[in-house]
This record gives C-alpha cells, sequence and structure tokens, in this order.
C-alpha cells in the first residue's frame, strides 16, 4: 500500500492597522485616506437615517450595513471605474462609495425600482436579493471580460451565509474553469440572519472553500479599512489576468438583520460590545490621527454628513411616484399583445 | 429552395447561421462543445467557431444559466443547452428570478438576451426525469418568452428569432420528433413569434396542440369523420390567444391536446381564454386530452400516460357528440 499526501494548501490573513509598518501604505495619499473617512461617515449617517425613515413609516424594510462600512467603502476604493460590481442586498455603502447618488439609494429602499436607474452608468448591478444567486452573474461577467481580453475586473459581494448555497460553489468553479475576471467578495459579518458562523459551516476560514475549486483564496480583517485595499488590490492584479480571487472579510453586523429582526433573540449584548471595540470608523479615526492625517475639517464632517444625508432623503421622498404605465412598461422589449390589453384593461379599473 | 433538414438539424443551423452572423453569440452546456452535445444539436459548431465560442460546461445547470445571465449583462447573446428538461428545474431560479427581472428591475438599464435551449416531452422509452413537459412552468414565469416548434422549418425560423431577441427565451425542442421527418428548410424565411400557425384548416372543431402533439392531431384529425383545424401556437407564452379564439368562433368547438399533466397545464390557460371570449360561439365545453396528473412513469407505463391519437380521437368525438 502507498499513501501519500497528494495535496496540501494554507489560506493566509491580511492585516495592516496596529501592524509594526502600518505606516507604510502606499496605496492611498493622504487625500484619499481622508476622502475615505468621509464615505465611511456618509454611509454610517445613511444607515441611521434609513432607519429612522423605517421607524416613521417612510421605508418598509431595511437591511442596515453598520461595522461593515470598511469592507465596502475600501473594496470599492480599489476598483477603477471600468471595473464591474455586483451588489448582494446590504451593499448601500458599496454604492455611496460606487458614487450612486444617495437620493437614488433611499429611493430604491423606499420601494421605487427607478432608484436603481442609472447604475449602468457605474457598472454596478441592481442589489440582489436571493440570498448567493449573484455570484454567478459576477462569473458570468468575468468569463465575458476574458473573452473579450478586456483588461478588466468583477467584483461581487456576497456573505458569509451565503456560502452554503449552491450558486455560490458553482460560481467559484465556473470562475476556476473559465479563467473568470471575478473577485468573490465574502462580508463575513458573523451572522446569516440568526445563524452564526461557526453553525453555518464546519469549515475554519470561509477564504479556504475558494481551495477546493482550484482558485485562490484570502482573509482579510474586514474591520482594517487598509487591510481591506491591500487585499482587493493584490486579487485585481490577479483576476484582471484571469486568476479569479475569493476574499473573506471577516466582521461584523453592528445592527440586526434588518429592521424587521430582533438580534437579542439571538446574540448577548458583550458581545456586540466587544465588536463595538472593532468599530471600523473607531479604528480608522485613530489611525488617522496616530498618522497626522486627520484636521479639523474631518472633525466637523460628521455635521455636514449628516445635512447631505437629510437633503437626499428629503429629495427621495419628494420624488415622483413611479407612474401605473411602469407596472408594465419594462417586463419586455416590446410590450407584447397580451400584456398590452391587460395593461389597458386593469387601468380602466384601478384609474390611475 | 433550401435543404432538407430535420427538427435536430434545423436547431443546429439556426445555431450556425447566427453564429456565422453575430459573433457575440455564444453556445454552451454540458456535453456541448466536442461532443456536439447529447442530440448533436451543437454538432460542428466547435470546429467551425472554436472552443471560445462553443464549449462544454461543468454539470451544472444553474451554473450554466447563472453563468449566461452574466456574461449577457456584459453584452454576450449566450444559447445555453439543458441537456434535459428535466434537469432545467435546478436553473429555475435563474431563468425565473434574475433573467426575466433584470430589465423591470434596472428600469431598462440591463436586459438579458439569453436563450436556453432544452429537449423536452416524453414517448421516448427514456430513463427518468428524461421525459418532462414544463413550458407551464416557464409560461408561468412573467417576463419570459416560452417557444416550441414543431416543424424543421419552424426550429430554424423561430430559433433564429429567439436568438435575436432582446429578452429571454426558453426554447422548448420536442425530442420526441427530432429526427422524425425532414422538409426543406428556408434560411430567409422569417416567422413571427406570438403568431400561432394555422397547421389546417377545418370546420368543425378548433384542435390546438403544439411540439409532438402536433403530428399526432394531425392523424387524429384524419382518422376521424369532421373537419379539424389544427392551430399550433408555436409562442406557449405570450400567447397569440386572438388565433385560437378567431378560429373557435368559427367552429364553435376546442380541444387542447399536451403532454404535461391536465391540472394547471396550459392547456387550462387556453381553455378559459376561449370561454371567457368565444362562449356565445361554443356548441361544446373545451376538451382536453392531456398526461394525467401523476409524475411522469418509468417508460414500461409511459403508452397508458402519453396523449397518442386514439385518445385525440375519442377527445375529438366527445366534443363533437356533445
Amino acid at each position: 500500500m502507498v499513501r501519500q499526501e497528494v495535496y496540501e494548501s494554507s489560506v493566509q490573513r491580511i492585516e495592516v492597522m496596529d501592524t509594526e509598518d502600518e505606516d507604510d501604505f502606499p496605496q492611498a495619499d493622504e487625500e484619499e485616506l481622508r476622502q475615505l473617512y468621509r464615505e465611511m461617515i456618509i454611509s454610517r449617517k445613511f444607515d441611521e437615517k434609513a432607519f429612522s425613515l423605517q421607524r416613521r413609516g417612510e421605508v418598509s424594510t431595511y437591511a442596515p450595513h453598520k461595522g461593515q462600512e470598511a469592507t465596502q467603502i475600501g473594496a470599492m476604493f480599489a476598483l477603477d471605474d471600468e471595473d464591474w460590481m455586483a451588489p448582494s442586498f446590504r451593499e448601500s455603502a458599496a454604492f455611496i462609495a460606487r458614487g450612486a447618488p444617495l437620493d437614488k439609494i433611499f429611493q430604491r429602499w423606499m420601494g421605487d425600482a427607478n432608484g436603481q436607474k442609472g447604475l449602468d452608468e457605474l457598472n454596478t448591478l441592481p442589489v440582489a436579493i436571493p440570498v448567493g444567486t449573484q455570484n454567478l452573474h459576477t462569473a458570468g461577467i468575468g468569463m465575458a471580460m476574458e473573452k473579450k481580453n478586456d483588461d478588466k475586473a468583477v467584483l461581487g459581494f456576497t456573505g458569509d451565509g451565503s456560502t452554503s448555497q449552491g450558486d455560490f460553489h458553482e460560481a467559484l468553479n465556473f470562475s476556476g474553469v473559465y479563467n473568470a475576471h471575478s473577485i468573490f467578495f465574502v462580508q463575513n459579518n458573523q451572522y446569516a440572519i440568526s445563524m452564526p458562523r461557526e453553525k453555518q459551516t464546519m469549515s475554519d476560514t470561509i477564504a479556504q472553500k475558494a481551495i477546493a475549486h482550484g482558485i485562490e483564496g484570502i482573509q482579510v480583517d474586514g474591520n482594517d479599512i487598509l487591510a481591506v485595499i491591500k487585499a482587493v488590490n493584490e486579487a485585481l492584479e490577479k483576476a484582471r489576468n484571469g486568476e479569479p480571487v475569493l476574499i473573506e472579510a471577516e466582521t461584523y453586523r453592528l445592527e440586526d438583520h434588518t429592521t424587521s429582526d430582533d438580534s437579542t433573540r439571538y446574540r448577548d449584548e458583550e458581545e456586540v460590545e466587544k465588536w463595538k471595540e472593532k468599530d471600523p470608523l473607531k479604528r480608522f479615526r485613530e489611525y488617522l490621527k496616530e498618522h497626522d492625517v486627520w484636521n479639523d475639517e474631518l472633525e466637523d464632517f460628521g455635521e455636514e454628513a449628516e445635512e447631505k444625508v437629510d437633503e437626499a432623503a428629503e429629495k427621495a421622498m419628494d420624488a415622483e411616484e413611479p407612474e401605473f404605465d411602469e407596472l408594465f412598461d419594462y417586463v419586455y422589449d416590446e410590450m407584447p399583445e397580451l400584456l398590452q390589453k391587460e395593461k389597458e384593461e386593469l387601468k380602466k379599473e384601478v384609474k390611475p | 429552395m433550401g435543404e432538407k433538414m430535420n427538427i435536430v438539424e434545423a436547431v443546429n443551423a439556426a445555431l450556425e447561421d447566427e453564429m456565422e452572423e453575430d459573433e457575440e453569440v455564444i453556445a454552451y452546456g454540458e456535453d456541448v462543445g466536442e461532443d456536439g452535445g447529447v442530440f448533436r444539436a451543437t454538432k460542428g459548431l466547435q470546429d467551425k467557431f472554436g472552443e471560445d465560442r462553443c464549449f462544454s460546461s461543468p454539470l451544472a445547470e444553474s451554473g450554466i444559466a447563472g453563468t449566461a445571465i452574466g456574461m449577457s449583462l456584459y453584452g454576450f447573446r449566450p444559447v445555453v443547452e439543458m441537456q434535459f428538461s428535466g434537469f432545467s428545474y435546478l436553473a429555475f431560479h435563474q431563468i425565473k428570478e434574475h433573467a426575466a427581472r433584470f430589465r423591470i428591475r434596472s428600469r431598462d438599464d440591463y436586459n438579458v438576451p439569453l436563450t436556453v435551449r432544452a429537449p423536452y416531452g416524453g414517448g421516448i422509452n427514456a430513463l427518468e426525469h428524461h421525459q418532462e413537459s414544463p413550458e407551464a412552468f416557464f409560461a408561468h414565469a412573467e417576463g419570459l418568452h416560452v417557444v416550441i416548434p414543431s416543424t424543421p422549418q419552424d426550429t430554424y425560423s423561430l430559433l433564429r428569432k429567439s436568438i435575436q431577441m432582446d429578452d429571454p427565451v426558453v426554447f422548448l425542442e420536442p425530442k420526441k420528433i427530432y429526427r422524425a421527418f425532414k422538409e426543406e428548410v428556408d434560411r430567409d424565411k422569417e416567422v413571427e413569434l406570438e403568431k400561432a400557425r394555422i397547421v389546417q384548416e377545418g370546420d368543425d372543431v378548433t384542435l390546438i396542440a403544439w411540439g409532438a402533439m402536433v403530428p399526432v392531431a394531425e392523424d387524429a384529425a384524419e382518422e376521424i369523420d369532421a373537419s379539424i383545424e389544427i392551430v399550433d401556437p408555436r409562442t406557449i407564452y405570450p400567447t397569440d390567444f386572438d388565433t385560437i379564439i378567431e378560429s373557435v368562433e368559427k367552429t364553435g368547438r376546442a380541444m387542447v391536446l399536451h403532454e404535461a399533466p391536465k391540472s394547471a397545464g396550459f392547456g387550462a390557460e387556453i381553455a378559459t381564454r376561449i370561454q371567457e371570449n368565444a362562449i356565445l360561439s361554443m356548441e361544446a365545453p373545451v376538451e382536453r386530452v392531456t398526461a394525467p396528473d401523476v409524475p411522469y412513469p418509468l417508460y414500461t407505463l409511459e403508452d397508458f400516460y402519453m396523449p397518442n391519437k386514439e385518445k385525440a380521437v375519442n377527445g375529438l368525438e366527445r366534443v363533437l357528440d356533445f
């Protein structure tokens, strides 16, 4: 009998902040660091505002991203405009960093699909709610980039829960087989609604799931925006060259799953408090202060951000309601006769 | 005139011509490349257009449909094969919830010009899951076009139109009659989607049938001593009900013949539309000759299960004698 090792592998983790050479960060200059912080503050204020709008009945359900600003904004900073982004459903901060207008993001949360109009100009897909299924679009876009020999990449967001889905694994597999220009960015926020990460899968890391599919997997401290930028930059270089990458960004959902959820039913306050200490905004603020990037303008920026967010929310609330016709207008390229008739009949009845 | 082809050769010819004319058209699926697909529908395409444009994919139906959506969003016009329609349910989510919704979700910014081909239907002594007729599921997934040809010419022309469409299309191919007969196919002939075909004109009963049931309908019509008008919808959804209703207004009687089980089969929708629109012209209730509401059996029992000429004749007699 012969028994021998036929495969060996390991998974690495990237951290930048609080390491010896944390000041060696050529990926962003000082003004870019300040801009990253501004985007994080705007995103945090957006989150708080959306939450309060939900409580006032202006938004029916909202999925907060509080605590995940570094993962989303860091990843978007690394991306170039001509790269593509495929979100899941908790990526309001990523939309903000990608340049989507704040009022449009609110508008979509207020139940109007017109809030997603114009995303094609940002090479950004609209939200995908069925968990994990968007990974196949990330794979397909990456396959298309390879086939067209485009020097671009696509970054798709997904979550720890989604890594149990078949579509997630099919996406990694197809990407490997076809040298897709795809980055699968898992925001491991430790919970899939109530299901903790350690019960979701017996894998020690999510990053190692890449290994079985023959692609690279790497873990990163997702509350360390500099580490996220570094990891995504490295992944982009590979993905643009036809080597797909799975990134696991370890972070924490500081709020409930959505405004319909009550997370006190399944996690204790002690745990949440522990993660609040690692709040990505807090950590980045401390970093900026230690490295003399901080200034008075940033000190006061909270107020300005709040104003921007409030204005955008007002604008979204004042936006024209979608028209009756839109119920039918975008189903097909050309409206079939069958739908035209149905539309006329319904119109007579509901008198819009 | 064109060359003589059977249905599966017409699929192949339509793919070849579309790939020739539009370099964004790509074809993939399980065994689709070198092997040419298990029914040889994609035979020779990899040789002609290269592995970049025609290739075998990993064995994952959802993966095939989902990546094809991604490729569509980036500008390709993929034609993917589900090896058998009975396996297409693994891709159903991607087709229904994503392919059919991208346009409305993005307010027309993104579209998915994807064609999902699948051999469908029974009567071929195949294994379990290889003989299903899932058209009603896809017809109920709003935002799709569901197309079923029944002749080589229609197969060629409808498949080309389907590929050219900027909407997702589910193209179900009646595999029982893949090689049943050949006819001259005119490669320049255009056939409108969403337009039913009058297979033969008649005055006594309107018989609506599609796919492999069209030849069954023709045989039954020949056997019975009455004048039967056969209508093949060609596009199951969005349906050309106008042609069907116009025919029923003339004949006063209607029968639907399909392979799928009766309850909530597409025949139920057709029967309802007929009574909604033509009840004052009708001499009898709409008759349905379909499979029973049981799972498709292993093949020793399939002759009991499948609608055939005798059952169709009996149905026509019932609707004529009412």
